[in-house]
């Protein structure tokens, strides 16, 4: 396949500094620095990044409760994404959102989520706005397996597919929602094949292997950009962490988390580009540095940042509205 | 007879409740997404994993086998709607609403279906069910995850609406809804799972549509709900200490609304106070001010205040989180006023 150099070392440093910070947000959460919890996206990093290399910042995705590496693959500030974490006035919500809804239209980013199956009508709204518009902007809704079995789901889909809508359904398949196993809460044997019900390509991919998610992608989104319809990709991969900082995941065997790890999505992008000579150890050490440089500025930027005026609890909750009725007499 | 009592959590007063009916009625169900855990999984497939995000179901499984304690895919509609469907058939199934937040995706099931059945059936159907969720603020879990919203199905003719603050009250007020014979919305709040009080072993009923006086005054009626009564019990100690003497009235079910207990406190203390953690517009608080007005009117001495949340979303930011939650300095300051 070929990718060109600048993006093989883009796809590098988004991956390491989604790990970076996940890993860095388990330590402040447990900490106790961090409010409210946190579900960490360590180990599903390809799936972001692969997807979001064929986006600009043109381009919308609705995103999940698993938010903050669809947040660093769209090119969201992990300073910002910090300081929101931490609900801070400097957060890229105002702190306002916290991690289960961390967003920046700006960047294209709808949202993370906190309800599931909540991102992929969205989606079908930013694709319909672009098919209005007649750009050849797409939308990406990932959501995860037990995602995959909320009406919304299934009924955005179908709206997507009549209406050719430029919209590619990314289902994150981490064999777990919560505690419970997806080949339980699923009756089909895969969540691609279920495609066929819309009549979209559907496709299951390898989604700790970066090339793979990249190549799967590319084809979904270039066919939604030639106003062809939707996707459906189903990316298998692991999450490292417990569903969310503080479950004890006892549904797993140790040795069932300690197999995830041979599969790492980011050694094994080092592991082909090094051995293909594409990229050099120097230069992926050298990112390895500047991804831990960013996450200890971004930790030191939220620390001294100040929280947000209590009152601003009451603002941007409409465009216009009496301020009055918005606080409470007492 | 002597009743032994213990020190349980509100936590576990809900499993017990759960756990003694479901010995008694083999008809009772539980069904909900992690409500077991681990379904299928060999080594878990007897004890169950999460027993619900925060446990209160947990080893339920345990006892009562995978038969009758169902975990769900992630399909509230679906599986909320087949609650309705298997308790005008015969069970009496107890559905779990993770967060309350979620009723968007279910609504139909409830509101149209599993509420409206009965009277457009002409009375021929009943639906005894239950639905369990978690509502309320002050564990940082921002917008879609820390709502109360039980005015919205307080709102709702078909549906009873129960909102405990104590473990007694939540044992015994939950084996009634499992018993009652319509469908029954039962609001657990989230920071109230670790409170502990004495819990008398056994069953027992705390009926519905009973409120409870949580502390006698004679100065000031302050009505409260869930977690407020516990700040409206702070407030009234507070105030004991500048001489005013507060009664604090637990309203434990908003629907049907115990009009009798609310009027005659109001009749003794002629002031009254609502606290109440959800959304001020077209609310439960507001209910209780307009019964005040409506049916009180010669007992009112004052205004009625109402010390509510504003009429915004939760915000995440502790301090935010903080000043959206009714605090006991503010029924303080709304007693003050009228007293
Ligand atoms: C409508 C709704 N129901 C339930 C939940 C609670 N919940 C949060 S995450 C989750 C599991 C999601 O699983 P999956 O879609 O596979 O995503 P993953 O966590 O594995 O990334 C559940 C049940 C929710 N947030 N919203
Ligand atoms: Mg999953």
């Amino acid at each position: 396949m070929d990718i060109p150099r600048e993006r093989l070392l883009w796809i590098y440093e988004r991956m390491a500094l989604i790990r970076a910070f996940e890993d860095r947000v388990a330590q402040l959460f447990a900490a106790g620095k961090l409010p409210g919890f946190v579900h960490l996206y360590a180990g599903e990093e390809a799936i972001a990044v692969g997807v979001c290399a064929h986006l600009t910042d043109r381009d919308f995705i609705t995103s999940t409760h698993r938010g903050h590496g669809h947040c660093i693959a769209k090119g969201v500030d992990v300073k910002a994404m910090m300081a929101e974490l931490y609900g801070k006035a400097t957060g890229v919500c105002k702190g306002k959102g916290g991690s289960m809804h961390i967003a920046d239209v700006d960047k294209g980013m709808l949202g993370a989520n906190g309800i599931v199956g909540g991102g992929p009508p969205i989606a079908c709204g930013a694709g319909l706005t672009a098919k209005t518009l007649g750009t050849d902007h797409v939308a990406v809704c990932f959501f995860g397996d037990g995602a995959a079995e909320q009406g919304t789901t299934h009924e955005a889909m179908n709206l997507a597919a009549i209406w050719k809508l430029p919209v590619v359904f990314v289902c994150e398949n981490n064999l777990y929602a919560e505690s419970t196993p997806w080949t339980y809460h699923c009756a089909a044997p895969d969540i691609a094949s279920r495609a066929a019900a819309y009549d979209m390509p559907g496709v299951l991919v390898d989604g700790t292997d970066v090339f793979a998610v990249y190549e799967a992608a590319g084809e979904a989104i270039a066919r939604a950009r030639r106003s062809e319809g939707p996707t459906l990709l189903e990316c298998r991969a692991f999450r490292y962490y417990g569903h969310f900082q503080g479950d004890a995941a006892t549904y797993r065997t140790a040795e069932e988390e300690a197999s995830y790890r041979q599969r790492d999505p980011i050694q094994r992008f080092r592991q082909t580009v090094l051995s293909q000579g594409l990229l050099s150890e120097d230069e992926l050490d050298a990112i390895d540095a500047s991804v831990k440089r960013a996450i200890d500025e971004a930790v030191e930027f939220a620390e001294t940042s100040p929280y947000p005026p209590p009152e601003e609890c009451l603002t941007d909750v409409y465009v216009s509205y009496p301020a009055e009725q918005l606080a409470f007499r007492h | 007879m002597v009743v032994a009592t213990r020190v349980l959590s509100y936590r576990q007063a809900i499993n017990e409740a759960l756990r003694l009916e479901m010995r008694r009625d083999p008809t009772v169900i539980l069904m909900g997404e992690d409500v077991a855990g681990g379904a299928t999984v060999e080594h878990i497939e007897q004890e169950g994993a999460w027993g619900g995000p925060l446990g209160v179901t947990k080893s339920l499984v345990s006892e009562f086998g995978r038969q009758r304690v169902l975990d769900t895919p992630i399909s509230e509609a679906g599986f909320i709607g087949a609650a309705v469907g298997a308790a005008v058939t015969g069970l009496r199934p107890v559905a779990e609403l993770m967060f309350v937040d979620f009723f968007g995706v279910c609504m139909d099931q409830i509101f149209n279906q599993g509420a409206k059945l009965r009277y457009m059936f002409g009375g021929k159907a009943k639906v005894p069910m239950v639905i369990r969720t978690m509502i309320g603020a002050g564990f940082g879990a921002a917008g879609q995850h820390s709502g109360c919203h039980y005015s919205v199905f307080a709102h709702m003719p078909g549906l009873k609406a129960v909102a405990p603050a104590t473990p007694y009250d939540a044992k015994g007020l939950l084996i009634a809804a499992i018993r009652d014979d319509d469908p029954v919305m039962f609001f657990e709040h989230k920071m109230l799972y670790d409170v502990t009080g004495e819990v008398p072993e056994g069953d027992y009923i705390v009926p519905l549509g009973k409120a409870d006086i949580k502390r006698q005054g004679s100065d000031v009626t302050i009505v409260a709900i869930s977690r407020m009564v516990h700040v409206a019990l702070q407030a009234a100690e507070r105030l004991a200490v500048e001489g005013i003497d507060a009664e604090v009235v637990d309203l434990r079910t908003l629907s049907p609304l115990d009009e009798d207990t609310v009027l005659s406190s109001l009749a003794k203390t002629r002031r009254m106070v609502v606290v109440d953690e959800d959304n001020p517009r077209c609310s439960v608080a507001a209910d209780i001010a307009a019964l005040a007005v409506d049916k009180g009117f010669d007992y009112l001495d004052a205004p009625v205040k109402l010390v509510t949340a504003p009429h915004t979303p939760v915000p995440f930011s502790p301090p935010l989180e903080q000043f959206y939650i009714p605090s006991p300095e503010r029924v303080i300051a709304a007693v003050r006023e009228i007293v």
